[in-house]
């Protein structure tokens, strides 16, 4: 049977977040990106301009790297989902993060986390990029500050030391 | 923003899409990636009261030959229609324009039926459609209704859809083996809008003459058009008789004045790019003969 819900009522959502079975409640209307930080506490889930133009609010999806702003919760039932929190352990950061600090790649850290979701699809699928695959890649995100080149930087570094199995 | 309240409806069937789609019609808007109904929604731009989930239902993601034609459901995910080897093969004017839409991060979510629906006049898989002639497949509860891509694309963001009909599938003309193929558009970034882009495919004959020659302009006007390339037939076209062509069907377009660019420009760029993929369409196609 199809599933009907009402503008004002809320559905439950259950779905895998980080590797963990996670639900809340959203209404129709409801962002992904909202339920992301207000039903589930995923704060790293940053809100940029809400119409899928900045890329801040990016996340994986069965692990691709999609806007979470345009995107529905009510979409989400059964998905698997990461976010900048299931990167690393807590109080740990991996290869590609470590890279970022290495490269001052970022200084606000407004577009950080969804760049690193991005760029983590983007280096499972292609292990050594170019520089040019790189920036097209970065072309679905914004960044104010860096001027980008710190970014892929510590992009080509990270895809390097991954390469060396580190 | 955030949209206006709306009622959520994820059919498991084809047929229950239809009917609520019949029951709701101009009410209902159909969702499958979101990436043109999101920031839509978002900036309620649009106000449906339902809106309807596509992107599960079984059978629309499919990518099928079917004798001489390429079958692509409407809610293949543009990154996969990228990575295919089939589309690769069978289509490679659509392999050549799809990493020019939008970003890595939007084609994991987007569709090629929905690109088609929402038919913004810079989109590239409406451009490819209308140069290789394919034909959308539409579904309602009635029937099913194939209208060539020529005829479906009626102005910005409209379409030959009516309001109970869904976008199910897009059947396109298999390659045949002597065609070369370009693809080229100029925007501010790229991933943003085209502010003009070109496609073509040429067929050459056993004697190096244009046999078959297809081109079209997409975002120069209100929706991607085919140019009428019929003096061009049966002549060797070298550089200079393509530069006066692109210049004669430049000067006969009437495009669209925007924030990123003025008439003059677009025909300026449309020139340019019709000369770009002729030469090099007929350099691919010479390749081939």
């Amino acid at each position: 049977m199809s599933l009907r819900v009402a503008p004002d009522q809320k559905q439950r959502v259950t779905l895998t977040v980080n590797g963990k079975a996670r639900s809340g409640f959203a209404e129709p209307r409801m962002l992904l990106t909202d339920f992301l930080r207000h039903e589930l506490q995923l704060f790293g889930v940053h809100v940029g301009c809400e119409h899928g133009v900045c890329g801040a609010c990016t996340v994986l999806v069965a692990g691709r790297a999609v806007r979470s702003c345009t995107r529905y919760a009510v979409q989400m039932d059964g998905r698997e989902i990461t976010t900048v929190e299931g990167l690393a352990e807590p109080d740990a950061l991996n290869v590609l993060q470590r890279a970022f600090a290495r490269h001052h790649a970022l200084q606000c850290g407004f577009c950080t986390p969804g760049i690193l979701l991005s760029a983590t699809q983007f280096l499972r699928q292609n292990g050594a990029p170019s520089e040019a695959e790189v920036r097209d890649m970065l072309s679905g995100h914004i960044c104010r500050c860096t001027g980008y080149a710190g970014i892929v930087a510590a992009i080509m570094d990270a895809a390097e030391k991954m390469r060396r199995g580190e | 923003m955030k949209p206006v309240a709306f009622e959520y409806v994820r059919p498991d069937t084809l047929a229950e899409a239809l009917a609520v789609l019949a029951e709701r019609r101009e009410e209902a808007a159909v969702l499958a990636g979101g990436m043109s109904l999101g920031p839509m929604l978002n900036l309620r731009m649009v106000r449906p009261k339902t809106v309807i989930d596509i992107s599960r239902l079984p059978g629309l993601n499919m990518i099928e030959i079917r004798s001489d034609r390429l079958v692509t459901g409407a809610t293949v995910v543009q990154a996969d229609a990228l990575e295919s080897p089939v589309i690769r093969k069978e289509l490679p004017l659509l392999a050549l324009a799809l990493p020019w839409v939008g970003h890595f991060q939007t084609r994991n979510s987007g569709t090629l039926g929905g690109s088609i629906a929402h038919a913004d006049p810079s989109a590239e898989v409406p451009l490819c459609a209308v140069v290789s002639d394919a034909t959308i497949v539409l579904r309602s509860r009635r029937r099913e209704r194939r209208v060539p891509a020529g005829e479906f694309f009626v102005g910005a963001l409209s379409t030959a859809r009516q309001p109970d009909e869904l976008v199910v599938a897009i059947d396109w003309p298999r390659v045949s083996p002597h065609e070369g193929h370009a693809f080229e558009e100029i925007a501010q970034r790229h991933g943003d809008f085209a502010i003009a882009a070109a496609a073509c495919e040429v067929v050459l004959d056993a004697d190096g003459h244009i046999g078959r020659v297809a081109l079209g302009l997409g975002g120069v006007v209100d929706r991607p058009i085919a140019v009428d390339m019929q003096e061009v037939v049966g002549t060797v076209a070298d550089g200079a008789t393509v530069q006066a062509l692109a210049r004669r069907i430049a000067a006969n377009l009437e495009p669209m004045e925007d924030h990123t660019a003025t008439a003059d420009y677009r025909r300026a760029l449309a020139r340019v790019l019709i000369e770009r993929v002729m030469l090099r369409s007929i350099e691919a196609a010479k390749g081939k003969a």
